[in-house]
């Protein structure tokens, strides 16, 4: 059993707040995801969670033990490291055994796990040759076959395939989610991509200048942003935003349509639908088209709605010309709507 | 044109003055080492080896770098892992520690020489302590065992600085990233230095070893300037035969030989901690 309970976990690099009061727990076996931008503290927590960080304030807590005192080696933890970290010197058997050798396990042991692992990831053929005689795919597969061969509580992988190119790193997403999951382990995985962090989380915590503003399912994330900041950086095109003015009756009037919305004592709040959640009808938020981008399955189509971006999903049989007037009715159980103050969802 | 000859045409004036002021002044060393009044002989070598000091000033020389150079590596080592650890003050460590290689090594000498004379600091210390009531005779042609204690600390002192500058740099060149993973994989301070440092150090060492040993047999101001004649090296034996014997062939194969141990030793660590093209950086 190896949950993982970060606690008021605060980060000052001089006078730059890295991280503040960041609250997690990661249940045992669950894959979580770190997602954020650049510079958004995510392998800052991560790397205090391995130990390679020293946390200001705060505590961390590995399968019911203390660790924020303990280095690195004693945390049972592995990890997979952005630059693979594959130690030049030494052989692929070798790099994947370290960490069994330091743990002086018996000859036979070692060579039995560094076997099975290297199967795992097939690079069996591999176990000879030295990091200068591998492509970065197979660096990155034994970087992870020497986490694996570790069976430890817990694996953390920081952005693991951003060296690989676009197709490779397809192809090792599914095989990491696959191997994962039969290894049982715990897995913090931080990245940016948030393809990525849809297609492997069980649980996404997106991050923001040092903050967690969410954590919850993937489809929970997309669906329900708890955070305008998710609506805008999840999802490809982002949500869209409109700001809408209070209205009679607790309803609220958007770009022409007048909507029932959420209770709220301002004047002005932000309504929000994603790209894919609105049909070209008869009624609905005036849109002046602006640019027409086909994308085979379906069209994007860019608008100006109130006088900003407004990016529409529509079939690709959708007839629009540049400057069409369209009425785009938005689905209402997709609606949402954000406190521009706070920024968060009411 | 000239984008392929002008490297060429760059080095030349470097080479031709390579050429000029060394390889042709070893050349003349080289024939004169071989001939006695213009014929071809191997008498020198034999005059050379012959003489009764040669075994002496051999086993000096051997003795001082075998003690000197692994002493200098391990404290070079200890002190570039401090300085490559500092976060603060790193260059001014690095400054401090590298004064002593500003100093000729006949300057070194004489500064040891001011420390170990019967009227030098140490005896006054001692007799200001009360330790002892007349001076002691350090460098006495009785004391050879303090007179090459005295040469190994002088030349530790002078020339640790070299090798620890250079196994800066080299440390400098490993990416902190394979500390981490080592550390997260198991390994303590003590593993990560032998499982990481040395291992990735290796070119540095190289150079570092190499470049001392050479050194090493080459020591003859420190020694000149505390021991005198008290204990003979090689290359004080070859200025020796130049200038006190006036006996330039034999001087001349002298010089040969130290070469000859030079380049022996340069191949061996070459080849010792050699690291193959695939286990690089």
């Amino acid at each position: 059993m190896a949950e993982i309970a970060i606690k008021g976990v605060a980060k000052r690099f001089g006078g730059f707040t890295a991280l503040h009061q960041v609250d997690l727990s990661i249940a045992d076996q669950e894959f979580m995801v770190l997602l954020g931008a650049s510079g958004c503290g995510k392998t800052t927590l991560l790397r205090i969670v391995a130990g390679l960080e020293t946390p200001s304030h705060g505590e961390v807590w590995i399968g019911g033990r203390r660790v924020d005192n303990l280095p690195p080696r004693e945390r049972g933890i592995a990890m997979v490291f952005q630059n693979y970290a594959v130690f030049p010197h030494l052989t692929v058997f070798e790099n994947i055994a370290f960490g069994l050798r330091m743990k002086k396990l018996p000859q036979q042991e070692v060579e039995q796990r560094v076997n099975r692992t290297a199967e795992l990831m097939h690079i069996e053929q591999l176990l000879k040759r030295y990091s200068g005689q591998l492509s970065g795919g197979q660096r990155q597969r034994v970087a992870v076959a020497r986490a694996l061969a570790m069976e430890p509580d817990v694996i953390l992988m920081d952005e693991p395939l951003s060296n690989l190119d676009a197709l490779l790193r397809l192809e090792m997403r599914a095989e990491l989610k696959g191997v994962l999951a039969a290894s049982k382990t715990t897995t913090i995985y931080v990245t940016h991509d948030q393809v990525e962090a849809m297609s492997l989380a069980d649980r996404i915590a997106v991050m923001h200048q040092g903050r967690i503003v969410q954590a919850a399912s993937p489809v929970e994330v997309y669906r329900n942003p708890a955070a305008r900041f998710v609506g805008s950086f999840i999802g490809n095109p982002p949500m869209n935003f409109i700001p809408a003015t209070k209205a009679a009756n607790g309803s609220w009037s958007v770009a022409g349509l007048t909507l029932p919305g959420p209770k709220s004592d301002r004047q002005k709040i932000e309504f929000a639908i994603r790209p894919e959640d609105v049909d070209a009808g008869s009624e609905g938020l005036q849109a002046t088209v602006r640019v027409i981008e086909p994308l085979g399955p379906h069209t994007l189509v860019t608008c100006d709605v109130e006088g900003g971006l407004f990016r529409a999903i529509l079939e690709s049989n959708a007839s629009v010309q540049v400057g069409d007037h369209l009425r785009l009715a938005p689905k209402p159980d997709r609606i949402r709507w954000f406190d521009p103050e706070t920024t968060n969802a009411l | 044109m000239h984008g392929k000859a002008l490297p060429y045409l760059l080095l030349m004036p470097a080479t031709l003055f390579l050429c000029v002021f060394f390889l042709y002044p070893f050349a003349l060393v080289a024939f004169e080492a071989v001939t006695r009044d213009g014929a071809f002989t191997l008498d020198n070598f034999r005059t050379m080896a012959g003489s009764w000091k040669f075994p002496v000033t051999v086993r000096n020389t051997l003795l001082l770098a075998a003690i000197v150079v692994p002493i200098q590596l391990a404290v070079a080592l200890l002190m570039a892992s401090v300085v490559s650890r500092l976060e603060t003050g790193r260059s001014a460590a690095l400054y401090i520690f590298a004064i002593p290689l500003g100093i000729s090594d006949l300057a070194a000498g004489l500064i040891w020489l001011a420390i170990f004379d019967q009227s030098g600091f140490l005896n006054t210390l001692l007799s200001g302590l009360g330790i002892v009531d007349r001076p002691i005779m350090f460098l006495g042609y009785q004391s050879k065992l303090t007179i090459f204690i005295a040469v190994a600390l002088a030349e530790i002192w002078r020339a640790t600085a070299i090798m620890m500058v250079i196994l800066v740099a080299g440390m400098g060149l490993i990416p902190k990233e394979y500390y981490e993973a080592a550390e997260v994989f198991g390994a303590g301070p003590w593993k990560r230095f032998v499982r990481i440092t040395l291992p990735l150090l290796r070119p540095s060492l190289q150079t570092a070893i190499i470049l001392r040993v050479i050194l090493a047999f080459e020591v003859f101001a420190v020694v000149a300037a505390l021991g005198g004649t008290n204990l003979p090296v090689l290359m004080g034996e070859t200025y020796n035969w130049q200038f006190t014997l006036q006996d330039r062939n034999v001087a001349a194969a002298s010089a040969l030989l130290i070469l000859a141990i030079s380049i022996g030793f340069t191949l061996f660590f070459l080849r010792v901690l050699r690291v193959p093209k695939e286990a690089r950086i």
